[in-house]
């Protein structure tokens, strides 16, 4: 080596020292940029609190137990919110979680390749729907067919049940959490597909060649493979729910009040703030809005960070495991 | 069934295994599986179907060369059309190029730790809810400037960079190692390595994921309310310093009106927002097909 080691004095050597500079350039560039994104995640956290502070002083904690919402005596809380976003994004979690899983198994294990190829084309088109295009559906078609139809069904065999008393409503709480299904199936399904696709063949092979079936292959190998990754991925559909404004907005009907039944309006965070900030009155409505909003940024933030949590703990187990 | 029997459930020399319902539940599964992906389809198909059918009947050359009326007659999109065109155009301006020298970064510099602290800032801003960016930008530019084209642009932007910086890290860690290292052994330095090797065999995947992005913020309408939602000027504008209408903060205003017009015009705007997408996607299809051919090649 060192024979061809040139001369320090030889013009390589100089010239070698200006391409230093471009590469430190163009690093210091792209590292900038790489910063830039981290300080937007830290800026957007900073402002949206700072934004919501004098709430935060008028109403303190309270803020999130209380259940007023009016403007004509300026008194403000979150609990209506809160309990309609959580309402809303764990139904149409439980029933978008199951149909995932079931789509990502149908398309990676037991469809022939040529059907599962364009209906895979087709689930990602439906995260492909804007949500403002889903909305007008909910809101025109979807939550009158809701009105008409599925709630009176559900009443009729299961009105036992207070969550389906009440007369049927066309907004409410019940389309924006089968809205909000329709939303989270495509991404939850997409990750789980990868998950599934990633198993490695000889462990759901071996489990084959002792003789069981493809379910009991797929229920006793696949799945707990998967396990963690699908936790993960249902923690990022979850996510996206909470955090659902404009489609929610037009179809849930701005209700003020919690009900036990999911037929009457209700509203999210994201959807209060979406449906009220133009038309909000005095400072402190604004205020009281953004402090909705920090409430939201918290929760997504949390759901969020404990998906990649699972999903870093998940890999890490990965590599440990295969070398 | 006695209990010898069933000691070993994976015993396929064992007389009875219950063959016929485990047969059975497997075709249960296989059948419920194929339902929950046809079911959907379907929903896709009724989404896109009615949208179709209810907005073909409204779409006239009026219609997209007419502006949108203040009072009385609904009017057309035109002037959503440009403003959503000169937003998304410029927050692709604004996004693509950050978004590349962040995967850059990531793929190519970073060490392991930054490089695994980078994408989860970037996973953690893709997760962060539309309209909260609409509201950070809001409250650091709005308040005191008034809302403008160029806020909305913004807002779009920061919800394009993390899509475009993941998928573009990801196709740059799938350029093959050898070719960075025949580049790099040829004297070449690693800035242009990156840029006249890497770059270019990746350039499908980085279209991809950059096309896939403007479709997404394309249907955007959250951020957009908080920042170009409150339009002044009437008719088509290109004055990016003033709000600027745009078609799914229209679509939005149309679908709550209870006037039939309105709603129909609702119906027509969708089905052009709708159109683009699918467009978008398809190109996306197009340079995901082109990004596997150049990967293969080498």
């Amino acid at each position: 080596m060192s024979t061809l080691t040139p001369d320090p004095a030889a013009p390589a050597a100089i010239e070698r020292r200006g391409i230093r500079l471009g590469d430190v350039l163009f690093k210091g560039v792209a590292a900038v940029a790489a910063v830039g994104v981290a300080a937007i995640l830290a800026l957007l956290t900073y402002k949206i609190f700072a934004l919501a502070w004098p709430a935060m002083q008028e109403f303190g904690l309270s803020f999130i137990w209380s259940q007023d919402w009016n403007p004509t005596t300026n008194v403000y809380g979150a609990l209506v919110f809160i309990y309609g976003t959580i309402v809303t994004s764990f139904i149409a979690l439980l029933l978008a979680t199951p149909l995932s899983i079931a789509i990502a198994l149908f398309l990676t294990e037991l469809a022939p390749k040529r059907l599962a190829s364009p209906i895979a084309t087709m689930v990602e088109l439906l995260a492909a729907i804007p949500s403002v295009v889903l909305g007008l559906w909910g809101i025109l078609v979807f939550g009158p067919w809701i009105a008409q139809h599925l709630e009176p069904w559900l009443q009729s065999w299961f009105g036992f049940l207070p969550i389906f008393s009440g007369d049927p409503s066309q907004a409410g709480v019940l389309p924006a959490a089968l809205v909000l299904t329709i939303m989270i199936i495509p991404i939850t399904s997409a990750i789980c597909r990868e998950l599934f696709s990633r198993v490695p063949r000889d462990l759901t092979d071996g489990s084959l060649a002792l003789g069981s079936t493809r379910w009991e292959a797929i229920r006793r190998v696949a799945i707990p493979y998967a396990a963690p990754g699908i936790s993960a991925a249902v923690l990022l559909g979850l996510g996206r729910a909470f955090g659902e404004a404009i489609a929610v907005t037009q179809v849930i009907g701005s209700g003020n009040q919690i009900n036990r039944s999911l037929f009457p309006p209700g509203d999210t965070l994201a959807s209060r703030i979406a449906s009220t900030y133009q038309g909000a009155g005095s400072n402190i409505e604004v205020q009281s809005l953004l402090y909705l909003g920090a409430i939201l940024l918290v929760i997504s933030l949390i759901t969020n960070v404990s998906a990649q949590v699972i999903v870093n703990k998940f890999q890490k187990a990965r590599r440990m495991s295969t070398g | 069934m006695s209990a010898a029997e069933i000691t070993d459930p994976y015993d396929i020399t064992a007389k009875s295994n219950n063959l016929g319902r485990r047969r059975r539940t497997q075709q249960l599964v296989s059948v419920l599986a194929l339902l929950s992906a046809l079911f959907a389809v379907f929903i896709l198909a009724l989404v896109l179907g009615t949208v179709l059918y209810k907005g073909l009947s409204q779409l006239s050359l009026d219609f997209l060369t007419k502006s949108s009326a203040l009072f009385g007659q609904t009017g057309g999109i035109a002037d959503a059309l440009v403003g959503s065109a000169i937003i998304v155009g410029m927050a692709t301006i604004m996004a693509v190029p950050i978004a590349i020298l962040v995967a850059i970064y990531i793929a190519e510099y970073a060490g392991p730790k930054a490089a695994s602290f980078f994408r989860v800032m970037l996973d953690i801003l893709n997760g962060v809810p539309a309209i909260l960016v609409g509201i950070f930008i809001y409250g650091l530019l709005v308040v005191g400037h008034g809302q403008s084209a160029i806020y909305g642009a913004m807002a779009l932007a920061i919800l394009m960079i993390p899509m475009v910086a993941r998928a573009t890290q990801e196709v740059l860690e799938l350029v093959p190692r050898h070719l960075r290292e025949a580049s790099l052994a040829l004297g070449v330095p690693r800035w242009r390595t990156v840029y006249s090797i890497v770059l270019p065999t990746a350039i499908g995947g980085i279209l991809t994921g950059a096309v896939i992005a403007i479709a997404r913020v394309a249907g955007e309408t959250a951020p957009l309310i908080f920042t170009s939602s409150i339009v002044t000027s009437q008719g088509v504008s290109l004055d990016v310093h003033q709000a600027l209408a745009t078609l799914p903060v229209r679509i939005f205003t149309l679908s709550e009106s209870p006037s039939p017009d309105d709603q129909a015009a609702a119906w027509a705007a969708a089905l052009i927002l709708i159109g683009f997408v699918l467009v978008m996607n398809i190109l996306a299809k197009y340079f995901a097909g082109r990004k596997r051919k150049s990967l293969e090649g080498v």
